[in-house]
């Protein structure tokens, strides 16, 4: 479903994507972990196609991602920070993504998971950080689409939401989605993995599950596995 | 592209900022009509502040807006659009909310003096077909400052300086360049130069309509002795919509590279 090959990426002198390979195609849960600044968020842009390649090649459904944004009908994605027009209501920025998208869309239930429905007429300027990220959520998860594609997903959740989002989580699963996040909650990823991808400053140095790596480092955490491989692979940087 | 238009617009028509920059010019041209002695006076006071102001206003809303909708617009382009047919789109429905403040305030004062009945009716559209253009153009201007620059200090420096070369600095330095060159036949070198500057042919447009040679300055003097009053004006408006076409498209091939 998804294959990158070579995939290379520079802002300025910065070199923050080195020969990424990554391959996708069985559905699951994918965690993408990493130190802050490690390249995740450059990473799941590169897929959805906010940021352009300089090398190397990016595939969805066989798709290269340069050609056209159809195959983001194929794509759901949650961004890393969501801010909206400070003017728009709740309503109308639901409005107007199901009339971007076209396609078929239950708000209603999403509405009442995260109990938004008394902020519906508020307009998003005057909204809680929270209460913004459940419409940004809400949002991610408009869509009925094979792949799902979330950057810190339970950034700023109060526990109430995040169980929520566990759930649906659990359900996409079960529905045979190909779930990719991002995350720095270790205990979210070891109830919530099928592979994990560890990146560093750019890098892949881990690919494998949770028992995996696990085994591979010695430790009996997830915690200190990472700690582990970063700090084999001559990185000192605090995670 | 439409659905863009249409959400930028409204969501901007019912913005603060809009409905003060509508009552700006309802009060500037009633105050202009009510103290000018007569229509010519007025529409000539009315053409400084529309080259000098809506500039200045076009290009700070443009880069604002763009710099507001930043992380929006992020996520509307993980949708399954075209980055071409966003940016347009929304540069499009900001174009078109500050061409209506400013087509509203002005024409509803004018219009009850009469402009309609009056022989100034073509001066006024000019006008109106001035700051339109310069609306597009310089919010234009700005929305690809913002999209090529990041950083939004750097971006709004960039775009006041151009706003203020191209609505204050230049005039200067024009008349400098013709008084060094005055031995030379420098027609073509003013013809030229005002081709350059959206805020020169904005004015040169209105002063060939008005068609006073006392009041005109040397370039629209040129432009009328060259062209005539119809082509003068005719030349001056498609060199205008050049100033539009061109920095749009300068938005789609920015966007084009860029990384969101
Ligand atoms: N638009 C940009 N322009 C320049 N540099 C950028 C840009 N976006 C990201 N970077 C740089 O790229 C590197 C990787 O950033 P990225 O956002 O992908 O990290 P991340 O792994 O998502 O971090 P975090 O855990 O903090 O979200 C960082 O060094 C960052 O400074
Ligand atoms: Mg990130």
């Amino acid at each position: 479903m998804i294959n990158i090959q070579g995939l290379n990426k520079h802002y300025n002198k910065n070199h923050v994507l080195k020969d990424i390979n990554l391959n996708i195609s069985d559905p699951g849960i994918y965690a993408i972990l990493g130190p802050n600044g490690s390249g995740k968020t450059t990473l799941l842009k590169s897929i959805i196609g906010l940021v352009i390649p300089e090398k190397g090649d990016i595939r969805v459904n066989g798709i290269n991602v340069q050609d056209t944004p159809l195959y983001r009908n194929e794509i759901s994605y949650l961004p890393q920070v969501a801010r909206f027009p400070d003017n728009l209501r709740v309503v109308e920025v639901i409005k107007l993504i199901k009339d971007i998208r076209n396609q078929e869309a239950d708000e209603f239930q999403l509405i009442d998971l995260f109990g938004l429905e008394a902020e519906m007429k508020k307009k998003l300027g005057n909204l809680s950080g929270g209460t913004r990220q459940k419409v940004n959520m809400l949002l991610g998860f408009l869509f009925d689409t094979p792949v799902i594609i979330l950057d810190e997903p339970t950034n700023s959740l109060d526990p109430v939401s995040l169980t929520k989002f566990k759930k649906m989580i659990f359900e996409k699963k079960q529905q045979g989605k190909i779930i990719i996040y991002t995350t720095h909650i270790m205990s979210f990823v070891e109830e919530f993995s099928d592979k994990i991808f560890l990146l560093l400053d750019g890098r892949i140095i881990f690919t494998g599950d949770l028992q995996g790596i696990l085994k591979e480092t010695l430790e009996s955490s997830l915690e200190n596995a990472i700690v582990h491989l970063v700090d084999r692979n001559g990185n000192d940087k605090i995670y | 592209m439409i659905k863009f238009i249409k959400y930028s617009f409204f969501n901007l028509i019912r913005s603060y900022w809009t409905i003060i920059y509508f009552v700006f010019f309802l009060i500037i041209s009633s105050t202009i009509l009510y103290f000018s002695a007569d229509l010519t006076k007025s529409i000539v006071s009315m053409m400084n502040i529309v080259t000098v102001l809506i500039p200045l206003v076009a290009i700070i809303f443009g880069a604002i807006f763009y710099y507001n909708s930043r992380e929006f617009t992020e996520l509307l382009l993980a949708q399954p659009i075209k980055r071409s047919s966003l940016l347009i789109g929304q540069y499009t429905g900001l174009s078109l909310s500050l061409s209506l403040s400013f087509v509203a305030g002005v024409s509803i004062p004018f219009l009850t003096q009469g402009i309609l009945a009056s022989d100034h009716l073509i001066d006024f559209l000019l006008i109106l077909m001035a700051g339109v253009c310069l609306s597009f153009s310089m919010s234009a201007i700005a929305f690809a400052i913002a999209l090529k620059h990041e950083d939004r200090i750097r971006g709004f420096s960039i775009a006041l300086f151009i706003w203020f070369f191209l609505a204050i600095l230049y005039d200067g330095l024009l008349l400098i360049l013709l008084i060094l060159f005055k031995d030379y036949p420098t027609d073509y070198l003013a013809i030229t130069v005002t081709i350059l500057n959206p805020v020169d042919l904005s004015r040169v447009m209105i002063m060939l309509g008005l068609d006073i040679s006392a009041l005109m300055g040397q370039t629209s003097a040129v432009f009328l002795k060259f062209f005539g009053t119809l082509k003068g004006i005719s030349i001056s408006f498609i060199s205008l919509l050049c100033w539009i076409l061109i920095p749009a498209l300068l938005i789609v091939k920015i966007a084009r590279k860029k990384d969101f």
